[in-house]
């Protein structure tokens, strides 16, 4: 059975599902940004898939277009999510722990 | 023939996109999440090809495989310590978190399966490199240039917030 549409969006809800584990339940904050990469990875997956399959010579390039921002702004984030951590990792005893970060909330 | 290759290609890869991003949830040692992220982002890319995808497909290996993760393997092994390196990955919540993860999974499996998407006969696989150079000093020239500013103040807030504080003079410790 030749994989359509379907297939790649159900790789994409992996993907996804995978992500959103990843984000709720690590302790670690680069495990949360590794969990926020597959989410961005699984939404550009739908992008490109519904360009290839559902789009016309049109506007088949609109959702290339789309996946290319989202990977430049992914990677934007990644640096200043970096950012934040070496100042946490500074600020905190060495610890990235997301349960320990609660100094905003106090 | 040529399907069977395609399909063959597309469960390869699929495969190790699914397995590695699973890893990268569960396991425990933040270096090998790391490199797990190498074949999920590899494997991305090369479903980005079977869906004609070219350019975005070497995108997604020049920025994400080349600049995030290394930028994420800086990190950990700038930030964790080599003797708890087993247990640098934990996890708090498992099983609500797995409960969530498998309700919205199993809602967007379904959405895809069910859903009546509109699909055109006709694939093409033509290079697509000239047409998204058109578009991006065409149609989306504004959306560029606000993500070219958005860029450098993202990269000027990074650099502000990662150097260290400099003390006054007269007001050191």
């Amino acid at each position: 059975m030749t994989p359509g549409l379907p297939h790649f969006l159900i790789v994409g809800a992996f993907l996804f599902a995978f992500g959103i584990l990843c984000v709720m339940t690590r302790r670690n904050a680069v495990g949360v940004l590794m969990g926020v990469e597959l989410i961005l990875n699984s939404a550009n997956i739908n992008f490109i898939a519904f360009a290839h399959f559902s789009g016309t010579a049109q506007t088949r390039i609109d959702g290339h277009v789309f996946a290319l921002f989202c990977i430049v702004l992914a990677a934007l984030e990644c640096a200043v999510a970096l950012a934040i951590v070496m100042a946490i990792y500074r600020n905190f005893n060495k610890l990235i722990d997301m349960e320990e970060l609660t100094t905003l909330r106090e | 023939m040529n399907n069977i290759i395609y399909s063959v290609i597309f469960y390869v890869l699929a495969a190790m996109v699914i397995g590695s991003a699973g890893y990268v949830a569960i396991s425990k040692n933040i270096v090998r999440c790391a490199f797990a992220l190498v074949y999920t982002f590899l494997g991305v890319a090369g479903l980005f090809v079977l869906l004609s995808a070219d350019f975005i497909a070497a995108t997604q290996v020049l920025i994400y495989v080349g600049g995030t993760l290394v930028l994420i393997l800086f990190a950990v092994m700038l930030s964790s310590r080599i003797s708890e390196i087993r247990i640098s990955n934990q996890s708090v919540g498992r099983v609500p978190g797995f409960f969530i993860t498998i309700c919205f999974g199993a809602i967007l499996i379904y959405v895809a399966v069910s859903g009546q998407w509109p699909v055109t006969e006709k694939v093409d696989f033509s290079p697509t490199t000239a047409s998204i150079g058109n578009a991006l000093l065409g149609k989306w020239l504004l959306p560029f240039e606000v993500v070219s500013i958005l860029i450098l103040s993202g990269l000027m807030g990074a650099v502000v917030i990662a150097r260290r504080k400099r003390m006054p003079k007269g007001d050191e410790k």
